[in-house]
């Protein structure tokens, strides 16, 4: 075992692979380690901003569909409504026409019915005239006797 | 059984645990000590300034660098646990210290005859890892205790420094007390002072050097035959499995230890 010399020059190697190491070798080393782990920590804020942003908007979309919901749901019962409304009044428009046409219908029958009477009550004076000529023939004069017979029309 | 034919066991292992002597300077040198300790230092602190100029600040690294970001960080993390405040110098010191040690520690991965046989035309001696041999073991923890005081100084300023020599670990209020006290503190600051480095240095070379020695008490068997050939192979392999988990453990605790001391010479006591 001989210390010395050895041990001297064993130091000064160390000295310079020290100084190498210190000067040259980590601080490239350190800033590109300190760099990555500046950048996974802005990386891992961005997915952290970028979830929160997600539940935002979902919430966004979730009001929205909602709302278009309920304005869908709007509308049918407006739609529902408006069909009720139009079938009630074609209803009761078709129940007036009707009732009109029925009216119209029954007033034709009566006025038909009056005209009918009329001319049977015509019919039957000149039928009673026409029967009473042939029985009085001559007897009687028509236009002696008119005051007789419009009676008698009346009468019928 | 690379040397000679006539060598007793314990002349073989003599032989494994001899380092190659220089002379420089008038002093004794272990040259592979020395050659394998700078030689592996070259490389990959080589491999790794390379590796720093062609970093990537930002987008997806590559895998050399990926890995040495991951060394990187792992220390980083341990010494950001201990230590709050500048820890660059800190991490540094640790990070080379680790780098460094593994891979002269790995060299024990080489088996230990493969190495005497291909150093054999060169060199009548070749002890490889150059952290079983006490004087790269003392050089950096000596370095570290060195760097520990400087630190202390910069932290407390020498006046700080050399109150602490002398007025901790046991405090006093009064005079009297205090001059009573100070052969005592300076006793136990110089313990302190002897014990760190000497500590740091004695583990990580006790380790290394007992692996080596059991390496070659396996690699003895293969003396006994075709049997203890087969044998001294598995045991061998084992012994070196075991070492996947010692080797980067020494390195660790060695890396360890220098942020702790450096990190305590920042707090007054």
């Amino acid at each position: 075992m001989n210390l010395g010399m050895t041990l001297l020059l064993q130091g000064i190697g160390f000295a310079i692979f020290l100084t190498v190491v210190y000067l040259y070798v980590l601080p490239p080393l350190a800033n590109a380690v300190e760099g990555r782990r500046r950048q996974i920590a802005d990386g891992l804020a961005e997915a952290e901003k970028g979830k929160a942003s997600l539940v935002t908007a979902q919430k966004e979309v979730d009001k929205l569909m909602a709302e278009a919901k309920a304005r869908a749901a709007d509308i049918v019962a407006q739609a529902e409504k408006q069909r009720n409304a139009t079938i009630e009044a074609s209803k009761s428009e078709a129940k007036t026409a009707g009732d009109r046409e029925k009216a119209s219908a029954q007033a034709e029958i009566a006025q038909l019915s009056v005209k009918a009477k009329e001319e049977l009550r015509d019919r039957v004076a000149d039928l009673a005239v026409a029967g009473a000529q042939r029985i009085l023939k001559r007897e009687i004069n028509p236009q002696v006797h008119s005051d007789l017979l419009s009676q008698l029309k009346a009468e019928l | 059984m690379a040397s000679s034919e006539t060598q007793t066991p314990t002349e073989y292992i003599q032989h494994h645990l001899t380092n190659l002597t220089g002379n420089v300077g008038g002093s004794q040198v272990n040259v592979d000590t020395v050659l394998m300790g700078w030689v592996l230092g070259a490389i990959v602190f080589g491999i790794l300034f390379l590796i720093s100029r062609g970093v990537k600040q930002d987008g997806v690294p590559g895998k050399a660098q990926a890995f040495f970001e991951l060394l990187y960080e792992f220390v980083d993390t341990q010494v950001k646990d201990m230590f709050h405040g500048n820890r660059r110098w800190i991490v540094a010191v640790a990070f080379t210290v680790f780098v460094w040690i593994l891979v002269m520690n790995s060299i024990k991965f080489i088996p230990v005859d493969l190495v005497a046989v291909i150093a054999h035309p060169f060199a009548a001696y070749w002890k490889p890892v150059p952290t079983a041999d006490l004087n790269t073991t003392l050089a950096i923890s000596l370095s570290v205790i060195l760097l520990m005081m400087v630190e202390s100084v910069k932290a407390k300023g020498i006046g700080g420094y050399i109150n602490e020599l002398f007025n901790a670990p046991f405090h006093a209020h009064n005079i009297f007390a205090k001059i009573v006290l100070l052969p005592f503190n300076f006793a136990f600051q110089l313990i302190e002072l002897i014990s760190k480095p000497l500590s740091l240095a004695l583990r990580l070379f006790g380790n290394m050097y007992a692996g080596e020695v059991i390496f070659l008490l396996i690699s003895l068997l293969a003396a006994a035959g075709i049997g203890g050939v087969i044998g001294g192979a598995l045991l061998h392999a084992g012994w070196a499995v075991f070492h996947i988990l010692v080797v980067p453990l020494q390195a660790f605790i060695f890396m360890m230890l220098t942020a702790v001391y450096l990190a305590m010479a920042h707090e007054a006591h």
